[in-house]
């Protein structure tokens, strides 16, 4: 540890450089932060409950000091990395179907509910 | 599905001698960044949808014309809705990779500072000069939102700005670079031996080391070659000697000091190089630094210089603009100017005749058991670990 200097404060230090803006209204900007963030909180900790399964599965019993150490092995560590690959996947769903959108023409299901009445 | 689909765990990035302490959570975090940013590169084909399907018909219907250059591109695709989204989630990525370095990093910065101070003081490896100012070019912005960029101190004499920019790279290429993120380096010495083979260089200068993850690689590979490591930046220098030696990689001697001015002799080297350092110069530095390197390049040595690909005429403007994203939105500011120029005019100038140049593309060389190959997938422009590299052999 050190004590002279608050890296919990340093850490998130602004960097020198105008930072653009992604949207008309700052708070979307801002609030996207705090979400991706809260995001990766979750993904922490669903990695970590799968550390302590896998620790518990093997050895019944823990320590905090296990889980610092715990490394997982090949197949552990493709299975956690699909874990974080789907759980990032659910998260940019909407991205991602906006993304799948933009390849489409769609009419408004309200013209198509018009179209069957005739149909 | 392939195993290149799911970037490796943080647990398979390698910890020389002064790589900080990972916690659980910390090397977490990475993981889930480095799944956000091989997600988002997957989607930056959202963007091209974008542009095909109504940025550039709006554009059309408003002008009358095509846009002429990337600028007019981007200024375009920056009131689309779905470009300004994936921008604004990629920017996100690259501010909580560094505030996830920097807390693991100076949490424990004592350690660290103690852990370099063993492989630093006294050894005659690392020269720091105070009298090096750094460059206006560098102090202009922090680049990559590296608060501090490569020079930033949290306290005097510190490894802070080195040990974070070590952390971290693995984040952002999803493990592109290889366990000690020297994909760059390997690369270089796997196209020398083909190019060169049974070629042993007396000495080696590298301009712009940073923490010479890529030197190091060369100096495991020439044990026998006397190494010179320059930067501008001494937290850098500081943390990448200590790393080198940790490694032992002996045969390199980290020096501060301006390329601009190189304080050497006239054909010194028989390789001056740099790896993904032009696109942090400016427009009047980089040429004077491929001056400064032609003249300490000995007769018959060797110039290269990896980057991404220049943009040319043969590029399209799109391509070039999607490259661009890290010059405007990661803090590059000369990105952009710098990949439009004509290196092969400046090596011309600087006095290689224009029939020693050539351009050869390479890609990173990594343990591809555990880590993605880059030419394969979707490339991440600007982020792909695949490269040109822009070489001259002088004239003996």
């Amino acid at each position: 540890m050190n004590d002279t200097i608050d890296w919990i404060a340093r850490a998130g230090a602004k960097a020198k450089g105008k930072r653009p803006a992604y949207f008309e209204d700052p708070a979307i900007d801002r609030t996207l932060s705090i979400v991706m963030a809260l995001a990766s909180e979750v993904s922490v900790m669903r990695e970590r409950m799968d550390t302590i399964e896998r620790l518990l599965e093997a050895k019944g019993s823990l320590t905090r000091a296990d889980i610092e150490a715990y490394t997982p092995d090949r197949v552990a560590g493709a299975e956690r990395g699909l874990l974080t690959k789907a759980f990032v996947a659910r998260i940019l769903r909407g991205v991602q179907q906006d993304m799948e959108a933009l390849a489409v023409e769609e009419k408004p299901v309200e013209v198509l509910s018009q179209e069957l009445r005739n149909l | 599905m392939s195993a290149t689909d799911v970037p490796p765990p943080y647990s398979a990035v390698a910890r020389h001698g002064v790589f900080p302490e990972v916690k659980h959570d910390e090397a977490a975090r990475f993981n889930f960044l480095a799944n956000v940013n091989k997600a988002l590169a997957g989607f930056s084909a959202g963007n091209k949808l974008a542009y095909d399907n109504r940025v550039l018909p709006a554009f059309r219907a408003e002008h009358g014309r095509d846009p002429v250059d990337r600028f007019e591109i981007r200024h375009a695709m920056n009131k689309d809705p779905w470009h300004r989204y994936w921008s604004a989630l990629k920017r996100n990525s690259m501010e909580m990779r560094q505030q996830n370095g920097r807390s693991l990093v100076l949490r424990q910065l004592d350690e660290l500072d103690a852990k370099a101070r063993q492989y630093n003081e006294g050894r005659e490896t690392l020269v720091l000069n105070r009298d090096v100012a750094v460059p206006r070019y560098q102090a202009a912005i922090d680049i990559h939102c590296m608060p501090g960029s490569y020079h930033g101190e949290e306290r005097p004499g510190d490894v802070s700005a080195g040990a974070n920019y070590d952390v971290g790279i693995f984040a952002t290429t999803g493990g592109g670079l290889g366990a000690l993120s020297d994909g760059g380096g390997q690369a270089l010495v796997d196209w020398i031996k083909r190019e060169r083979p049974g070629w042993v260089p007396k000495r080696i200068l590298d301009l712009g080391c940073t923490v010479g993850h890529n030197i190091v690689p060369l100096a495991l590979a020439f044990p026998e070659t006397e190494i010179i490591a320059i930067d501008t930046a001494a937290p850098s220098l500081r943390y990448g000697h200590a790393r080198a030696q940790s490694m032992g990689a002996h045969n390199i001697t980290f020096i501060q000091m301006n390329a601009e001015e190189l304080a050497f002799p006239d054909g010194h080297f028989d390789w001056v190089q740099t790896t993904m350092y032009l696109h942090e110069l400016s427009g009047k530095a980089l040429p004077k630094i491929i001056q400064e390197g032609v003249r300490v390049l000995a007769p018959g040595g060797l110039m290269l210089h990896l980057e991404q690909p220049q943009y040319s005429d043969d590029m399209p403007l799109y391509e070039q603009f999607i490259r661009d994203w890290d010059a405007f939105n990661n803090n590059e500011p000369f990105w952009s100017a710098m990949h439009a120029l004509d290196l092969k005019s400046i090596m011309v100038a600087a006095g290689l005749p224009r029939e020693s140049l050539f351009v050869t593309g390479v890609r990173a060389v990594v343990d591809e058991a555990i880590f993605p190959r880059q030419d394969t997938g979707v490339e991440d422009h600007g982020r792909a670990a695949v490269w040109n590299a822009y070489g001259a052999w002088k004239p003996a």
